[in-house]
């Protein structure tokens, strides 16, 4: 092909050429709306930075070829209908393609958030290397600054949330018994969304001034105070947003239109259910995250003093909108992960899940409590006092449905046939380790303790406890047990293990110490700490080098076993969900024949019980062993 | 065979909770007491352990004993457990006794959190300014006079202490940890804590908790607690200097 004929096909590099087109496109409008008001000087570095960071990805896209379809239908030009030549992917060249396959497009979102783990844990290892000592040794306090929120920033945005997606893009049409995604071109562009903000915040890094280092809470009126390199959280956010939502429509209409004949809502796996109330918050959660960071924006890029008092700005009116996201989002992720160690519990332990119905309420019940508790975080705050104490009560009280959960998991394991792999290990690793996060969170309702620990690092150990210890343990155990699905090979089991035991005892030397040094008063986000909290840092510091260690166990493990794994079978878990019924990987369109539930997704133990059968709907009669 | 396992993990699980909870109670957790709110959280803090550790030791005694007890033996490749779906009595105790439980706590949380807010009728009023990454302190003049400024803290010992705190840039922190309480400096509005000192003299750090910017790990000051006499001289002084000034 020639140069030309590439730049006019979709493909990287047409999307280079817009990327381009939105720089030029920037400088298209900056400058004359400048020289237009007057303004001294014209060409300003911000203003532009701003505009390209909202132009650029869409030049971007439009080059890949995300908006081909559409753009060809709103201009009555002849769309080329879905011929499903796309689909699957045959070379790792067809993963840098816009895809609109879920299986193809699952593997997209899982690897590329997994480069973001990578990413976010190496800036984990910066940190703890500049904290190992008191004073500073490797970088400036700015610098430092730089670090943990970008940390934070890439893991909760690029990588916890993300991944779900991902893994759930994956599984979730197969296990309910879809062909696809309701909205598969939509589907494609949620995941292009999700590179474009992951590379906007690490470039940051080259931004003059440096990288945005006001946390991943971006507080106002830091953020609209601190240097350029803050505008590529703002942005970046603002894309990573948008990929969740869209994600989520498609993940509820796909659970609400697209299930198998036969699946009512009663019928559906635990982790559709998990998906299903995660979407829910979502879509209702996530414009305020980002209209939180439009109001920065607007306060930087053109002045409208929304967090300036002496001009009528309100300064705690930034974290009550924000949190009105960040507080479901914390649910966001966590409820997927219930949903994977749902499935993985009762099919290790060869157990129905105990008490279906109450684990899919208490689902639900989060969703909505979730939605009451935001202003645990502003304790301190100073805002008005009378909030609090409702709060305190709804704070608490949001610890009965997670509780449901967890004695339900219990009772599955009771009497049960464990099989102690590796994916079991994470689930049980999980359940042993998010109680802690969920005990110090139940302590975290109480003002007067929080009037104590806030803002120490009582709550970075609070929180890795239920991130890494919660949501990251259920990402393991699921990619573990998706992984033959996925790739059609065998991980290695002794490698699994291994990275299991390491990541299981060095995570907790990470963060069980950090309880204390948080409530002997050792404030988080610092570069530098008093003497007394040395021994226990240098500690905390060696002990996460071996989570870091583990992590290259785990890629070793990932990447050698999907080249070169022993081929999978299409069952190897002996699971009754319907996504094991299909080859390993699965068909290109996923069922040849339309499958028919006829009981539950967990009759482990029920003589003769199945969940799906291959047959036409007419021939179906008995339900058998079903409970329903 | 069934009650004798259950059994069997309930004494476990209570001579573990047991242990758990000397060792909860035997870890020295805080920093050194300074105020009168310092005792009263650190008893809740005692309480929330003592309700918490039976919690984590159950889970944990379940967890391990399904690993002891039923974890896969050789032979069992093909064998499932016996198909329970349920169990609505142990539901409703799962549920209500933990939403019991959480209520009780909240409800001695909230008289622990009226009795540190109280007002005490003799409490001395302290202005607390921060900025970019510095403290300011300002102490109302005995006489209604100029305040005495002042860049050092100095609080009379066994007296309640109202800080009135303001901030100049962004959103800073106050935060003693011997003191245990802390409330945001934030842009535009005064905000403020009480603290009842000990009668003790000591000097206690003074730490910001928010992220202020580049300074905000350095941005610490001293507070000293001396006897009223002494602090009543020290005014004096200052009230002199910044007469003359």
């Amino acid at each position: 092909m020639t140069v030309a004929r590439r730049l006019q096909a979709p493909g990287l590099p047409r999307a280079g050429l817009g990327l381009l087109m939105g720089v030029a496109l920037a400088y298209a409008i900056v400058l004359p709306v400048r020289s237009l008001y007057g303004f001294d000087p014209v060409l300003d570095g911000e203003a532009v930075t701003i505009v390209s960071l909202l132009a650029a990805p869409f030049g971007f896209l439009f080059g890949l070829g995300a908006f081909d379809y559409w753009f060809y239908w709103a201009s009555g030009r002849p769309t080329r209908a879905e011929d499903h030549s796309g689909h699957g992917a045959k070379s790792w060249r067809d993963y840098f393609r816009v895809n609109t396959d879920h299986k193809v497009i699952g593997i997209q979102y899982t690897v590329t958030s997994f480069f973001f783990l990578l990413v976010g844990g190496a800036l984990a290892m910066l940190i703890r290397a500049e904290l190992a000592q008191p004073g500073m040794q490797f970088v400036s306090t700015d610098g430092y600054n730089g670090l943990f929120s970008v940390h934070a920033s890439i893991l909760i945005f690029l990588f916890i949330i993300p991944v779900f997606a991902g893994l759930a893009n994956f599984v979730l049409p197969l296990m309910i018994g879809a062909p696809d995604m309701a909205f598969p071109r939509l589907n494609a562009l949620s995941y292009w969304l999700l590179p474009i903000a992951g590379t906007m915040m690490l470039l940051s890094f080259l931004a003059p001034g440096g990288s945005f280092a006001t946390g991943w809470t971006a507080y106002a009126p830091l953020s609209t105070d601190v240097p350029v390199g803050q505008l590529f959280f703002t942005v970046g956010v603002q894309f990573a947003g948008a990929s969740s939502v869209a994600t989520a429509l498609n993940f509820l209409v796909t659970i609400i239109t697209m299930r198998a004949p036969g699946m009512s809502f009663w019928r559906m796996p635990l982790l559709v259910w998990a998906n299903f109330s995660t979407s829910l918050l979502v879509v209702i959660a996530t414009p305020f995250v980002a209209a939180s960071q439009f109001f920065v924006l607007l306060d930087r890029a053109l002045g409208f003093n929304f967090f300036v008092p002496d001009r009528g700005g309100d300064v705690l009116m930034y974290q009550h909108v924000f949190w009105f996201y960040s507080h479901p989002a914390v649910y966001i992720m966590m409820l997927p992960g219930f949903g994977i160690i749902s499935e993985i519990l009762s099919v290790k332990a060869r157990k129905p899940i105990f008490g279906y119905r109450m684990m899919a309420f208490s689902l639900l019940a989060i969703v909505v409590l979730g939605f009451t508790v935001w202003a645990h975080h502003m304790f301190v705050s100073g805002m008005q006092e009378w909030i609090r104490v409702p709060m305190m009560i709804t704070t608490a009280i949001i610890a009965v449905p997670t509780g449901i959960k967890i004695f339900s998991w219990l009772a599955t394991l009771w009497r049960g046939v464990l099989h102690l792999d590796t994916p079991m290990l994470f689930a049980l690793g999980f359940l042993t380790m998010f109680v802690l996060g969920g005990i110090s969170g139940v302590m975290l309702a109480m003002i007067p303790v929080v009037i104590h620990v806030s803002d120490t690092y009582f709550i970075v150990a609070h929180i890795h406890y239920v991130l890494f210890g919660g949501s990251l343990f259920t990402i393991f155990a699921g990619v573990y047990y998706w992984f033959p699905k996925m790739t059609g090979r065998m991980y290695d089991e002794r490698l699994g293990k291994l990275h299991f035991w390491m990541t299981f005892i060095g995570f907790n030397a990470t963060f069980g110490p950090m309880h204390l040094i948080g409530l002997k008063g050792m404030p988080r986000r610092v570069a530098d700490y008093a003497d007394q909290f040395a021994g226990w840092n240098l500690f905390i510091s060696l002990a996460s080098f071996v989570v870091g260690l583990s992590t290259l166990v785990f890629v070793y493990n990932m990447v050698a076993s999907w080249r070169g794994g022993p081929r999978a079978e299409a069952n190897p878990w002996r699971a009754l969900t319907l996504e094991w019924q299909v080859s390993s990987p699965p068909p290109t369109f996923n069922f040849d024949e339309v499958p028919t539930v006829v009981g539950g997704p967990y009759e482990y133990g029920v003589p003769g019980a199945v969940h799906g059968v291959f047959k036409k709907p007419a021939e179906v009669t008995a339900t058998a062993g079903g409970q329903e | 065979m069934r009650r004798h396992q259950l059994a069997q993990m309930l004494i476990l699980g209570l001579i573990a909770s047991a242990g758990g909870i000397a060792l909860a109670l035997a870890i020295d957790w805080f920093p050194k007491v300074g105020s009168h709110q310092a005792d009263r959280i650190d008893t809740l803090f005692d309480v929330l352990l003592v309700a918490s550790v039976p919690i984590f030791v159950l889970v944990q005694s379940i967890v391990l004993f399904s690993v002891w007890k039923f974890r896969m033996r050789p032979g069992e490749e093909l064998k499932d457990g016996p198909p329970i779906h349920g169990s609505t009595r142990l539901e409703v105790v799962w549920t209500a006794f933990p939403a019991l439980l959480l209520v009780g706590l909240c409800a001695y949380a909230y008289s622990v959190l009226g009795d540190i807010e109280k007002a005490k009728p003799n409490s001395m009023v302290v202005n607390v300014t921060a900025e970019q990454f510095a403290w300011h302190f300002a102490y109302p003049a005995a006489g209604g006079g100029k305040p005495v400024s002042s860049d050092q803290l100095y609080l009379p010992a066994n007296r309640q202490i109202e800080f009135k705190i303001r901030s100049k840039d962004v959103i800073h922190d106050f935060f003693v940890p011997e003191f245990r309480m802390k409330i945001d400096a934030v842009p535009g509005i005064t905000t403020k804590i009480r603290v009842d000192t000990r009668n003790q003299r000591r000097d206690y750090p003074v730490v910001c908790a928010e992220l202020c910017g580049l300074g905000h790990a350095t941005m610490r000051q001293t507070a000293h607690v001396i006897p009223q006499a002494e602090f009543d001289s020290w005014m004096q002084r200052k009230e002199k200097e910044a007469q003359s000034t």
